[in-house]
């Protein structure tokens, strides 16, 4: 039991960062390698605010949700609007986000140094719970949760607002979405504040999960994150979540039947073996189109 | 026309190479005519030219912690050295980015430049990359952090004042076994790191000789944040310590992890445990941390203690071991320079293998006929926040 949720615990931290990944890349199309970026800089610049000001923690989530969404913003602005009537624009925005990456994680060092940083030992509480025999720390119970709650409300916001419906809309067709009288700017912008205010705060839950963050916690994280999103199925909240749970428990479970240094082999080849199995990821669609 | 642009492409190509060909051919010249050598020899030594030291450190990257502190002292070493007189050093610090294929750059263009004596690289497993072309090009390196096996192996040029894992971990189990009664352990390293590879190497053969049983041997990566799954595996084991031979990186995280699952056991660590960030880092959950180390900031050794006041006041912060031993390979340089009284590469490198205890921030250094140092190591364990010798 400790170890399955062991798993549980280290997927809803893979999820969190996947949830905010996918909204960008699953449906308007765009692979955000800034992301890891936005990742990292939510957590440093959480960490600068707390010793600086003292801000407890639940004052401290809305300010990173504020400036991850200003990134976003700034990411959609710079990094992909410019680019967006090329014919190659899927291409060329991969390539800017990760040089908007690097600029990010570049003025981050050169505030904050290479050192590893990490919050106060007293911000959050250290308390343990023991759940079914196996003691776990609240922290981890809290991630676990805001996962789920958030894939179900931006589940909800994509498949029934009408921003979802803008944003799937200008996935499908930017110029009939631009004729139809969709802002498609707006939407695009607002989906990527949404995206990164996200992918901030799971920047510093996983920080607070880890005791401790330097400029790779991002890259370490983008990867699985990556995997997770096409097992999932592209675009899947759901999928998202399940694909991070999955990926989670796998790993700890070859941790602790096979042997760790078969970690990674083990829980990419089950990835592989779910893709091969369901070419299109665990919840994802088959897309038909027609001409 | 497109066969023109081809031909055009490849004079080009053609023409900048013989531009680069010839620049490094004039720069390698230039400290080949003497300009280096001077007149007296020890303290008496007078060069007119300033020596130029280069050096090749992890500023950005995953080493970056370590590379930012040897620049710091070493930068310090050299103003400090210059202040004496008679012989100057003009120092170049580059950034390898904790990326071997750069390092090799830097090594490339350092060698070109004219370096007398390169410094670093920061990481052992860059250092296996790098080495070997100042071997080929016959200029003198001075490892000041790797640590790993197989390092001055690479030639006769490749010299360094970093105890190795295989000199500092038998004296730190020994240590441990002898004051804690240690029987079984569980061995975490991380398998994607020749430094921490080989810390584990060294760490299995100590434990070995020591009689210690190893009930598990558990690996993670450099870049793993996360251990919960790991310790908990660990735990299982009821051992009587847990021995990790990982970078601080990980130190930290891992520590707090496995006091936060309940693992009040000593932690031994290999060298990259050696350092400030963990008591910082980790705060009450270092407690009881045993790491060996080439040098403690608790050494009441007079140059230590100077060292520490001076680099504290100029970069507002401690130094930890990678600057310690940053600063006393310049020292070793000076000495190897003015006992020749030459900076020129060959004689540096006749210098460096008559080095014997010379007195250095670290104690009395010498470079055995290996060309690897030899000096008395430190075990110490984390209490009250702090590391004390352990006894």
């Amino acid at each position: 039991m400790q170890l399955f949720l062991d798993g549980i615990f280290l997927g809803s931290i893979y999820a969190l960062f996947a949830i905010g990944f996918t909204l960008v890349f699953g449906i308007l199309d765009r692979l955000n390698l800034a992301h890891a970026a936005v990742f990292t800089a939510g957590a440093l610049v959480g960490i600068e605010i707390v010793t600086r000001l003292g801000v407890p923690i639940w004052l401290l989530i809305p300010m990173v949700l504020v400036l991850g969404a200003v990134l976003g913003i700034l990411i959609e602005r710079i990094a992909f609007r410019p680019l967006a009537g090329r014919h190659d624009a899927h291409f060329a925005g991969l390539i800017s986000s990760i040089a908007f990456g690097a600029i990010v994680l570049s003025v981050l060092q050169a505030m904050y140094g290479a050192d590893t940083r990490r919050f106060p030992a007293d911000i959050f509480p250290r308390t343990r719970v023991e759940i079914l025999g196996a003691t776990v720390s609240l922290l981890q119970v809290v991630i676990l949760i805001v996962s789920v709650s958030l894939m179900i409300v931006l589940t909800w916001l994509v498949a029934k607002s009408k921003l979802g419906r803008g944003m799937r809309t200008i996935a499908e067709n930017p110029h009939a979405a631009a004729v139809l009288g969709l802002n498609v700017g707006r939407i695009s912008s607002t989906t990527f504040a949404l995206s990164s205010a996200l992918g901030a705060v799971a920047g510093v839950l996983f920080t607070l999960n880890v005791n401790a963050a330097s400029l790779g916690i991002g890259h370490a994280v983008e990867l699985k994150a990556l995997a997770v999103i096409v097992v999932g199925g592209m675009g899947s909240l759901p999928g998202a979540l399940i694909g991070g749970l999955i990926l989670g428990v796998a790993e700890v479970l070859a941790v602790n039947y096979i042997g760790s240094s078969w970690r990674d082999m083990v829980a990419f080849g089950l990835l592989f073996l779910i893709l091969i199995l369901r070419p299109q990821g665990l919840f994802g669609a088959r897309k038909t189109r027609e001409v | 026309m497109r066969r023109k642009l081809l031909s055009a492409a490849v004079c080009g190509s053609a023409l900048l190479l013989a531009i680069t060909g010839c620049s490094t051919a004039t720069d390698t010249g230039t400290t080949a005519d003497g300009g280096l050598t001077g007149t007296g020899s020890g303290a008496d030594c007078v060069i007119d030219s300033a020596i130029p030291i280069g050096a090749s450190f992890s500023l950005t990257g995953a080493a970056a912690q370590y590379g930012a502190s040897q620049k710091n002292a070493l930068e310090l070493a050299v103003d400090d050295l210059n202040k004496v007189g008679g012989v100057t050093y003009e120092l170049t610090v580059e950034d390898d980015a904790t990326d071997p294929k750069q390092a090799i750059q830097v090594f490339d263009t350092l060698i070109a430049s004219g370096a007398s004596i390169i410094v670093g690289p920061t990481l052992s497993n860059t250092a296996k990359q790098t080495n070997p072309i100042a071997q080929d090009a016959q200029v003198p390196v001075l490892g000041v952090s790797n640590t790993a096996a197989g390092i001055t192996e690479i030639g006769d040029y490749i010299f360094r004042d970093s105890l190795t894992e295989d000199a500092v971990i038998p004296q730190t189990v020994k240590a441990a076994v002898d004051t804690l009664g240690i029987k079984k352990v569980v061995v975490m390293y991380s398998n994607d790191d020749a430094f921490t590879e080989s810390g584990y190497q060294a760490f299995s053969a100590a434990l070995q000789d020591q009689n210690v049983e190893v009930a598990d041997t558990l690996t993670f990566s450099k870049s793993d944040t996360d251990f919960r799954a790991l310790l908990n595996k660990a735990k299982q084991s009821d051992a009587d310590a847990i021995v990790v031979s990982g970078l601080i990186d990980a130190a930290v995280p891992l520590v707090s992890q496995a006091r936060e699952i309940g693992i009040d056991t000593p932690i031994i660590g290999g060298n990259g445990f050696n350092s400030p960030a963990l008591l910082t880092g980790a705060g009450q959950a270092a407690e009881g941390v045993i790491v060996g180390a080439a040098w403690n900031s608790a050494s009441d050794n007079e140059q230590n203690v100077k060292f520490i006041a001076d680099y504290t006041a100029a970069y507002d912060g401690a130094p930890d071991q990678f600057s310690a031993q940053a600063y006393a390979g310049m020292q070793i340089i000076d000495q190897a320079v003015r006992a020749q009284c030459s900076g020129e590469r060959e004689d540096i490198k006749a210098g460096l293998g008559d080095i014997t205890d010379v007195p250095t921030v670290l104690g009395d250094v010498s470079l055995n006929e290996n060309r690897d140092a030899v000096h008395d190591a430190l075990v110490q364990i984390v209490a009250d926040g702090q590391f004390t010798i352990l006894k």
